[in-house]
């Protein structure tokens, strides 16, 4: 077949190619490693940045504080009802039993006090533990489950909860504002660098033309060896990757500032997920770096 | 058989210097015609259009049954799978050898890699460089290198081979050499053969048709014509 043949070929030259022209070969890989680096470590943030949020959204916990008087049957029945609201994903009940024994355990002075209650005494309330599906709706729904009757209080840290959702959000925004546009000024330095290499090439491709090359032809193993110089210099930055951010995690043991909120994405399998994504963006500006350099030069 | 048909063609840059006024010419299957004049006077122009590196401003070029005047740029490649270029300047490939130099025009084509060898090793054999297949650009003499040209541009056996001035950085002996081959092609292999040169001698010797342009104008244009400095 025709295509396969010339597949063949632009293979074969495009790694010809790429020794011959060693010296600027190697400026273009040079560029892609560097560049990619620092692409590689902003991803890396960026997402344990977006995992912070994730993981202090996913620990947010609205309190439902009930009557005192409140019947075992209107428990199970608002019980139910919570259980059945849209944005409710877990509700775990705790009676004022449970509640006085964890204060009890927390300290000596609290546990003195608390053993003198009996049943009647006890001035706790039970209450629900609810996690939210949507942490954004948490207002609408602690709204609508303070209308159930027999609720005495609703409590989620009003105020703070929105306040961090607004600031996270923020940096999430910021951060892949950053990566995007890193990965642009990434594209473009590396088609200006492809650019320059090819420019010494012009009289080869003005020749290509001139035998009856179609256009397709000329750029194909342009495009190929692009992809190649991608791959090679996408080898370094997933080295530092991989190895970098394990070394990084094993120093912190997992935890940024020794605050469990702040808690580092597992290396395994994540730090692999990232070094594809290195490898597929170092192809991808490769590439497009070649694809868009030579195609200055086809119009003779 | 008409091969050629140039047809009220004009031919304005964008700097504003009209390069070629009004022109008509037909050229039959087969010929082998001088283009011939001054500098500036057009002649590398009409090559250029011939093989679509220039468009002309108004009028029609038809190549081998092509509209080359409204060939869109993709489709370039079709236009000059059909016809062979030499130029002044050789323009090979510095980091191949003769033989590779020779078989890029088949394989940019995508030929099958026996048919490239036997047409490779063919074409070399007809300008006489079967011998120095191994040899890189700069270990051969000016005429070797245009010889390798040469082969470039018929290994593809085109109907057409235009030459711009293919002799202009040769001295004598060596031009002769050139001729010699150019002759061979147009009389063996029935290629039309049509070169721009300004080199009185050759156009003497050979005694073939000459097309003569002043400052874009077509002058003359004479069967078995010679270098006339009247015209020019």
């Amino acid at each position: 077949m025709k295509i396969f043949r010339m597949l063949g070929r632009n293979i074969r030259d495009a790694f010809k190619s790429v020794f011959r022209n060693f010296s600027l070969s190697l400026a273009s890989i040079s560029c892609i490693t560097i560049t990619l680096i620092i692409v590689a470590i902003s991803i890396l943030a960026t997402l344990n940045v977006n995992n912070f949020a994730k993981v202090m959204k996913e620990d947010v916990t609205m309190v439902v504080f009930l009557n005192t008087e409140t019947t075992a049957e209107e428990e199970e029945q608002i019980e139910f009802q919570l259980k059945n609201m849209d944005n409710v994903e877990s509700v775990e009940f705790r009676s004022k039993e449970d509640v006085k024994n964890e204060m009890a355990g927390t300290s000596e002075t609290l546990r003195s006090i608390m053993e003198e209650w009996d049943e009647a005494d006890n001035p706790l309330k039970d209450n629900y533990l609810i996690k939210v599906t949507d942490i954004e709706k948490i207002k609408d729904t602690a709204n609508e489950i303070q209308k159930i009757e027999q609720v005495d209080a609703v409590n989620y840290g009003e105020g703070m909860i929105e306040q961090l959702i607004t600031a996270y959000d923020a940096v999430q925004k910021v951060s892949l504002l950053v990566v995007i546009a890193l990965i642009v000024v990434t594209i473009f330095l590396i088609i200006n660098t492809i650019k320059l290499t090819i420019f010494s090439r012009k009289r080869e491709i003005s020749i290509m033309r001139l035998v009856g090359a179609s256009n397709f032809t000329i750029k194909n193993p342009f495009v190929i060896e692009g992809m190649f110089l991608g791959i090679l210099g996408s080898i370094i930055p997933i080295l530092i990757t991989t190895y970098g951010y394990l070394a990084f995690y094993n120093h912190f043991q997992g935890y940024l500032f020794s605050s469990p909120l702040i808690k580092l994405i597992k290396p395994e399998p994540f730090i692999y997920y990232v070094a594809l994504l290195v490898l597929v963006i170092g192809i991808i500006v490769g590439m497009l770096g070649s694809y868009r350099a030579v195609k200055k030069y086809l119009k003779v | 058989m008409e091969l050629i048909h140039i047809k009220d063609v004009t031919k304005e840059y964008k700097n504003g210097v009209t390069a070629v006024y009004d022109l008509n010419l037909r050229i039959k299957k087969g010929d082998f015609a001088f283009i011939i004049g001054g500098s500036g006077s057009g002649k590398s122009t009409v090559i250029k259009m011939l093989y679509r590196e220039e468009k002309p401003t108004r009028g029609e070029i038809v190549v081998g049954g092509l509209n080359v005047a409204k060939l869109r740029n993709g489709k370039v490649y079709k236009l000059r799978r059909k016809l062979g270029i030499v130029f002044q300047d050789y323009r090979l490939l510095p980091k191949s050898t003769v033989y590779e130099n020779v078989a890029f025009a088949l394989e940019v084509i995508g030929a099958k890699s026996d048919e490239i060898q036997r047409k490779t090793l063919k074409a070399l054999e007809v300008v006489g460089l079967k011998g120095k297949l191994r040899n890189y650009p700069d270990q051969l003499s000016g005429g070797e290198q245009q010889r390798v040209a040469i082969a470039r541009a018929i290994v593809n056996e085109p109907k057409l081979l235009l030459c711009d001035e293919p002799t202009g950085n040769l001295d004598p002996d060596m031009s002769m050499e050139i001729m010699k081959v150019l002759e061979s092609i147009n009389e063996d292999l029935g290629t039309t053969i049509i070169m721009a040169t300004h080199d009185q001698n050759i156009v003497n010797k050979l005694k073939k048709r000459v097309i003569v342009l002043k400052d874009g104008r077509l002058v003359g244009d004479y069967e078995k014509g010679t270098y006339v400095h009247e015209d020019i």
